[in-house]
């Protein structure tokens, strides 16, 4: 598509209104996720994201995490969000890189995650001899259902229960503030819209079913 | 911007926020040399180099969450917040206070939810109504011509009412509801809770030279269309046009000076870029740093013609100080769940409210409170659906727990209510006789306590958000708080709307400024920030803020032209 063109198709998806006082780079800048968001969920877009992701997170090293807990952390937050029909995994979305650099800024994140990384593997050990990572699928899951379902858990499993909704809680703000999740949402907003029509009529509709 | 030590302006404002960005638009328009301090830096949301407007929450590693000076989010536009470096306030033992200081070019103007309601008649003579607190040394009649002139030169949208103590503007259309708000104002009208379209300050129509609002919901990182109020663009900018104004940022004031006839010559302040001391002279003071602020000033401003303090011969200053009560409660509503996918952003805040609506006559405590109402669609950042383990399914993970956040974006409504505090006598502030700032300013010491026409007002707040989740067939995960948890009072300070401290009056031996807002003991001296105001109301107060110092200022234009000051 020509820059004319998609600027002007661009324009009319949203409506900017005459006039307004700015740049137009900031209302396209902005404008990108809109077009993402409208967009058909396609299988190739996530195809596309798992190709680019392998070559492009290899050559990222932490900063706060050692080797042994990255890899856990890694294979730790694609249990919390798994890629599925609709959308990549959260380290497709670059979570790990997310929790690292967010580690780097709180030090309370850092004291949780530290200690329940240790946990974790710790209660791996008690249970099957080796650490999260060395287990087997079916192990991995017997630790994480016994601290994924606070009220359902038993109480010597509170510290990682505590740990996991954190872990539970970073993995999503990292996971849909991505441009994988913001686009998994359909997220339509932060955008200039010309006129406020108010609730759209097929959605006053749902509203009014009985 | 230096200028000659020996420059006298003609006005001295102190704060570049509501108050003081009035006074100086309003002053220097008349002509009036005026100059500005303010304690923060330079800022303009105009400015894409300040204002955060329309990015993305994936175009910052940290995806929105709070920082040192944002405390609210890194995108926020008011930087402050509730400790600032090197300058401490102190609390009495027991005492609970919150006190969040913008630290800018438009202080909390920056901050605030736009959120722009008139006090109404009763509001301002209580003590006749019901025996408690004081009366406004004015009525709503005066102050209307204000708050007329407030709403045609900023803007705000609302529908007309005719509600008894709220009262019509000279509103923009006001934005429909969004989805969650037509399922709350349809559950108000059946339990005869009154819900009308929000008053905000952000214009939906072209107005004086800005754009009507673009509804991308963001109105608290700086709108760069100017499309909302914030000071800088819509008050201080303007008055620099004039040619007028001298504004000094970086410019913590240390105290009034006055002369050796008890009058303001100038305010003495230090350069916070350098740490020098230095001085701006005027012949009139206009004090805007705030309700505590202004306060603090004023008790540091001893001589010996005032020995306690500038406008304190009555011992007033510092009392009388109240906030906003508040409560929350938040209810997951099974109907919205799975709500199809819309732009539901609109304006950034709610579009709809609750005034109070119930007589106190037939309640068990005195004052009222309005309701604000959140929830949606909203961008997705740092802390987007905390909590999952909330919802029905209890936690877990993998895809079912994937689908969840999906499933359940959007089905949450929270209310929030905000009354009124009667003024009392263990709620004041004074000057810490221990502690100083920084810059060696004594700092203020806090004193609070909410009495049973609080916690009773906040416990029938949670009662009713409580009923009106229960009637939009939603739960409520938290338990009702008990009476030993305060019903779940936020913390004095905590709703951000101080007022009182430099409270006006009828008679000098009660207050500090008369109905002028002009100090009983120093006639050029003026006070218009939140720091007049002898009660709150179960409203937001910067319109009123605003009304107010335009009558000042329009009090000190009449009175320079008839000769005097």
């Amino acid at each position: 598509m020509s820059e004319m063109n998609r600027r002007d198709a661009l324009q009319q998806l949203l409506a900017v209104p005459a006039g307004m006082m700015i740049a137009p780079e900031v209302v396209e800048r902005a404008a990108a996720h809109v077009e993402a968001a409208l967009a058909p969920v396609a299988a190739e877009a996530s195809a596309e994201t798992q190709a680019a992701q392998p070559a492009a997170r290899a050559a990222y090293s932490p900063k706060q995490f050692t080797t042994d807990e990255w890899r856990l952390l890694r294979v730790l937050v694609d249990y919390v969000i798994p890629r599925d029909a609709r959308s990549g995994s959260a380290t497709d979305a670059g979570v790990p890189e997310f929790m690292d650099f967010m580690l780097g800024e709180y030090a309370s994140m850092r004291t949780w995650m530290k200690n329940g990384l240790g946990w974790m593997n710790a209660e791996c050990r008690a249970r099957f001899g080796r650490g999260f990572v060395s287990c087997t699928d079916a192990q991995r899951r017997v630790v994480l259902d016994a601290i994924a379902y606070p009220k359902k858990a038993a109480p010597e499993m509170k510290p990682g229960v505590d740990f996991f909704n954190n872990l539970r809680n970073l993995t999503a703000s990292g996971f849909w503030s991505s441009r994988v999740g913001v686009r998994d949402l359909g997220y339509s907003g932060n955008v200039p819209v010309g006129k406020w029509e108010g609730t759209p009529p097929q959605v006053m509709a749902w509203l009014k079913r009985a | 911007m230096t200028q000659s030590r020996s420059t006298t302006y003609d006005v001295a404002i102190v704060g570049s926020g509501a108050g003081g960005g009035m006074a100086a638009y309003q002053l220097t328009k008349a002509g009036a040399k005026v100059v500005m301090l303010e304690a923060g830096s330079w800022w303009d949301n105009a400015d894409p180099r300040y204002s955060a407007m329309l990015k993305m929450p994936y175009d910052s590693p940290r995806r929105g969450a709070s920082t040192p000076d944002r405390p609210f989010g890194e995108w926020d536009a008011c930087i402050g917040g509730w400790t600032i470096p090197g300058e401490p306030y102190t609390k009495a033992e027991g005492t609970k206070f919150d006190w969040w200081r913008g630290r800018m070019l438009g202080g909390r103007t920056n901050h605030w939810g736009r959120i722009s309601l008139r006090f109404g008649p009763d509001d301002f003579r209580r003590k006749t109504l019901d025996g408690m607190g004081d009366d406004w040394p004015i009525s709503y009649d005066d102050i209307k011509p204000w708050y007329d002139e407030v709403d045609r030169l900023i803007g705000i949208f609302g529908s007309l009412e005719n509600l008894p103590n709220d009262p019509d503007g000279i509103f923009h259309p006001a934005p429909a509801p969004r989805y969650y708000e037509h399922l709350v104002k349809d559950t108000c009208d059946r339990m005869k809770v009154t819900c009308i379209p929000a008053r905000l300050s952000v214009i939906t129509k072209p107005l004086n030279g800005r754009s009507p609002c673009h509804y991308c919901g963001q109105c608290n990182r700086g709108c760069m269309t100017n499309s909302n109020f914030s000071s800088p663009n819509v008050l201080i900018f303007p008055a620099m046009k004039t040619g007028n104004l001298t504004l000094i940022t970086d410019a913590m004031a240390r105290e009034v000076f006055t002369g050796p006839d008890g009058r303001a010559t100038g305010v003495a302040y230090v350069d916070k870029k350098t740490g020098e001391d230095r001085e701006v002279q005027a012949r009139i003071v206009v004090l805007a740093a705030s309700a505590l602020e202004s306060a603090r000033l004023l008790l540091n401003s001893r001589s010996s013609r005032h020995p306690n303090g500038l406008a304190n011969a009555s011992g007033v200053v510092g009392r009388y100080i109240t906030d906003t009560t508040g409560t929350d409660v938040a209810g997951f509503i099974p109907r919205l769940v799975d709500v199809p996918r819309h732009n539901a952003d609109g304006v950034g805040g709610g579009h709809i409210y609750m005034p109070w609506w119930l007589d106190n006559r037939k309640l068990d405590f005195p004052r009222g409170y309005h309701i604000e109402v959140w929830g949606g669609l909203g961008m997705p950042s740092y802390g987007f659906m905390g909590g999952i383990q909330s919802y029905p399914e209890g936690g877990g993970y993998g895809a079912d727990l994937k689908q969840q956040y999906r499933t359940y974006w959007g089905a949450t409504v929270g209310f929030s209510g905000r009354g009124e505090m009667i003024p009392n006598d263990k709620s004041f502030v004074e000057i810490d006789p221990a502690v100083k700032d920084r810059f060696g300013i004594p700092v203020l010491r806090v004193h609070w306590e909410w009495r049973d026409s609080e916690y009773l007002q906040v416990k029938h707040m949670q009662e009713t958000f409580r009923a009106i989740i229960a009637e939009m067939g939603g739960e409520v995960w938290s338990a009702m708080p008990t009476k030993e948890q305060g019903y779940g009072i936020a913390n004095g300070g905590a709703i951000i709307h101080e007022l009182g401290g430099v409270r006006m009056g009828r008679s000098d031996r009660a207050s500090a400024l008369n109905a002028n807002c002009q100090a009983w003991d120093c006639d050029n001296l003026f006070v218009a920030d939140g720091g007049p105001f002898v009660s709150q109301a179960d409203k937001n107060p910067t319109w009123t803020i605003l009304a107010l110092s335009m009558r000042t200022s329009d009090h000190i234009i009449r009175q320079r032209r008839a000769g005097a000051l």
